[in-house]
């Protein structure tokens, strides 16, 4: 069942399967950190994918697809970010509302302007890294994608050196453990916060087209299936470590892979169960890690200058 | 409570629903569709008509149900997001159990038996997320979400693999047979199961409200701190709350089932779940505010199904609806509260 061509479909769908996941979870580790609990993740990478593929298909550009998508998680994060940043409001009643009503508007949208019908979309194109993409079954999974995918993992370790290395990262952590302390120093705890969500709905959207455009080729309404709130799990198991989102973004792939790969191995598993895998995977790594997830104090609280 | 009073709340509680409504009708006209028409279609086949009301009553068993569960677990302070895996799993397993019992035992048996068995699958589907709540502290929102997908995935398999029935070519249960269901009441189509329904939610109501339990379920909500130094067994008290919020959802996936379907077929699922909690915050977990939107609710997505059909307006928009209600709940929320500082202050 190991042959190469079974091990380079798997590599190579944990990949596809695991970039969605990757931006959407180092969005929702910047506004964890910051102490805004972002339920509304799911609506945000949704909005994404449906702007995502819908303008690429339109305009024939994943660049401006990608770019939609960004800014259809922007909007959707605007709206978190004047209800919950600076309103107070339940974060997550909002976020709900966020989900809920992306779930359908996309949906709608998708029947009036495509009907019942799914068209789908060219293949992207690829940038191969020179050399590296000639090795065996590695060559071709890992070092064979479309330009995002070098981004988004490059921006992992960027994440790393702006938590570590500079003030933004400092203020981050600040306005979730001790706002009261930020605010103290003369940062703006709301200013943080909105930042840190909207950088949120940007990945989480760039993260939703790239599911559709490049992962799937086409729009389905509802498509996300869970990705959103398995992105939340990441970020909260990862307490706060971009490379840790990298990881599991990378093992949830493969177990979303599964399915595509066994059918090419020939090995015939009913959708459900493997479908199932992921969402189990989550409970057991909670069941067994699940002492040691790490939430900032302050997460899901608004902050009211002088009150405590 | 003054007569002022008693103005702010309707305005509170009435309010979001305008809001929504009328945002939706934006939507609607961005979309191209005819807002009124639409509108005046849900009425007409939802309220109006003879069928239409008697199918918005039967649709109010399942939802009341879950409904009461979601009472008992916001008051704990405990966000059950779960429910649908709740609901679901308790249908399938009372799907394949009632047809095989209603032949060997009397009825008056089987409907107990199956109601208790859904409540005990409901609960026990919501053991891992009280266990990692109560022990761990870890967030119940993405818990309950997770064992939601695993729920709706295995109650697939389980109809797929098991509990499917060999004389049908779409994989379902078997069904159970028109005179084994939920009796009619009078000449209605309406089960009563939708009595069961409101029972449920006034006897949560009650609950809450007049005895013990109901007492240090809302202490362990409102401030789990205050509920340890009062002596409270946390842990204990959430399992407890999860269980009976749980276990009445899968008592509303038996009603569905039991009352109305007769069987479960591969890949339904309603969602009910997700639905209803925004009825239960615009009731603020009132019994009777419940009862009356759940009601409005059910019209609306009846009436919703028949004008997809009818004005070409999916039934996707309903969720666009329940949407912008939660966004108008937080804010006029939002505004009262403020209203309240400032006149504090």
């Amino acid at each position: 069942m190991f042959t190469e061509t079974f091990v380079a479909a798997l590599l190579l769908g944990a990949v596809t399967a695991g970039i969605p996941l990757l931006l959407a979870g180092l969005g929702e580790q910047i506004s964890e950190k910051a102490g805004v609990l972002n339920i509304g993740l799911e609506g945000m990478m949704l909005a994404g994918a449906y702007a995502g593929f819908a303008v690429a298909y339109h305009a024939d550009s994943f660049a401006l697809g990608f770019l939609a998508g960004g800014a259809a998680g922007l909007a959707a994060a605007m709206l978190m970010v004047l209800c919950c940043v600076i309103g107070g409001m339940n974060q997550i009643v909002v976020g709900i509302a966020i989900t809920l009503g992306a779930e359908g508007l996309t949906a709608l949208e998708h029947h009036f302007a495509f009907s019942r019908s799914y068209p789908r979309l060219p293949k992207a194109e690829t940038l191969p890294v020179p050399g590296l993409s000639e090795l065996p079954v590695v060559g071709r999974a890992f070092f064979d994608h479309p330009p995002l995918v070098y981004l988004a993992v490059l921006l992992t370790f960027v994440m790393v050196w702006i938590y570590r290395r500079t003030h933004i990262g400092l203020n981050l952590q600040a306005a979730g453990d001790r706002p009261a302390a930020l605010d103290a120093a003369g940062v703006g705890v709301r200013t943080t916060r909105a930042l840190a969500v909207l950088s949120t709905g940007f990945l989480a959207g760039v993260g939703g087209a790239y599911l559709s455009a490049v992962g799937g080729g086409l729009f389905l309404p509802f498509m996300t299936g869970g990705d959103g709130f398995i992105a939340i799990v990441l970020a909260m198991l990862a307490r706060g470590r971009p490379t840790w989102v990298l990881l599991g973004a990378f093992l949830f792939g493969i177990s979303l892979s599964l399915t595509t790969a066994l059918q090419v191995a020939g090995v015939n598993v009913p959708t459900d169960v493997i479908q199932m895998l992921p969402f189990a995977m989550v409970i057991v790594v909670l069941v067994l890690f699940g002492r040691n997830s790490r939430l900032p104090p302050a997460l899901g609280l608004p902050y009211r200058r002088g009150v405590r | 409570m003054s007569a002022a009073e008693l103005v702010t709340g309707a305005v509170r509680i009435l309010l979001p629903v305008l809001l929504a409504l009328v945002a939706g009708g934006l939507v609607l006209l961005a979309m191209g569709a005819d807002p009124l028409a639409y509108y005046g279609y849900v009425v007409e086949r939802g309220l109006l008509s003879r069928t239409g009301l008697e199918a918005s009553v039967t649709r109010m068993a399942p939802l009341l149900l879950i409904a009461a569960g979601l009472i008992v677990a916001f008051r704990a302070g405990l966000w059950n997001l779960g429910v649908d895996g709740q609901f679901l799993l308790a249908a399938v397993v009372v799907a394949a159990l009632a047809p095989a019992l209603a032949p060997a035992v009397p009825h008056w048996l089987m409907v107990p038996v199956c109601f208790a068995v859904a409540f005990a699958v409901g609960a026990v589907w919501s053991v891992i997320p009280a266990f990692l709540k109560a022990v761990h502290g870890i967030n119940e929102i993405i818990a309950t979400l997770m064992m939601s997908f695993l729920g709706v995935g295995l109650a697939n398999i389980l109809i797929k693999l098991v509990f499917f029935d060999p004389a049908t070519t779409v994989p379902q249960t078997a069904t159970l047979a028109v005179e084994d269901r939920l009796a009619r009441l009078g000449a209605t189509t309406v089960h009563w199961g939708v009595l069961l329904g409101v029972a449920a939610v006034l006897a949560v109501h009650w609950l809450m409200g007049h005895t013990a339990l109901g007492l240090r379920l809302q202490i362990v909500g409102s401030s789990p701190r205050a509920a340890i130094h009062a002596g409270i067994n946390l842990r204990r008290l959430t399992f407890v709350a999860f269980a009976l919020g749980a276990g009445l959802a899968g008592v509303g996936g038996a009603a569905d089932v039991m009352g109305v379907h007769g069987t479960v077929q591969a890949d339904w699922n309603p969602a009910y779940g997700i639905l209803v909690i925004p009825l239960v915050f615009l009731a603020r977990f009132n019994g009777w505010g419940v009862i009356a939107f759940v009601f409005g609710f059910a019209v609306l997505m009846i009436g919703g199904e028949s004008a997809a059909r009818r004005v070409g307006v999916p039934t996707f928009f309903v969720l666009v609806l329940v949407a912008l209600l939660l966004l108008f709940l937080a804010v006029v929320e939002y505004l009262d509260h403020e209203r309240r500082r400032r006149r504090a202050a």
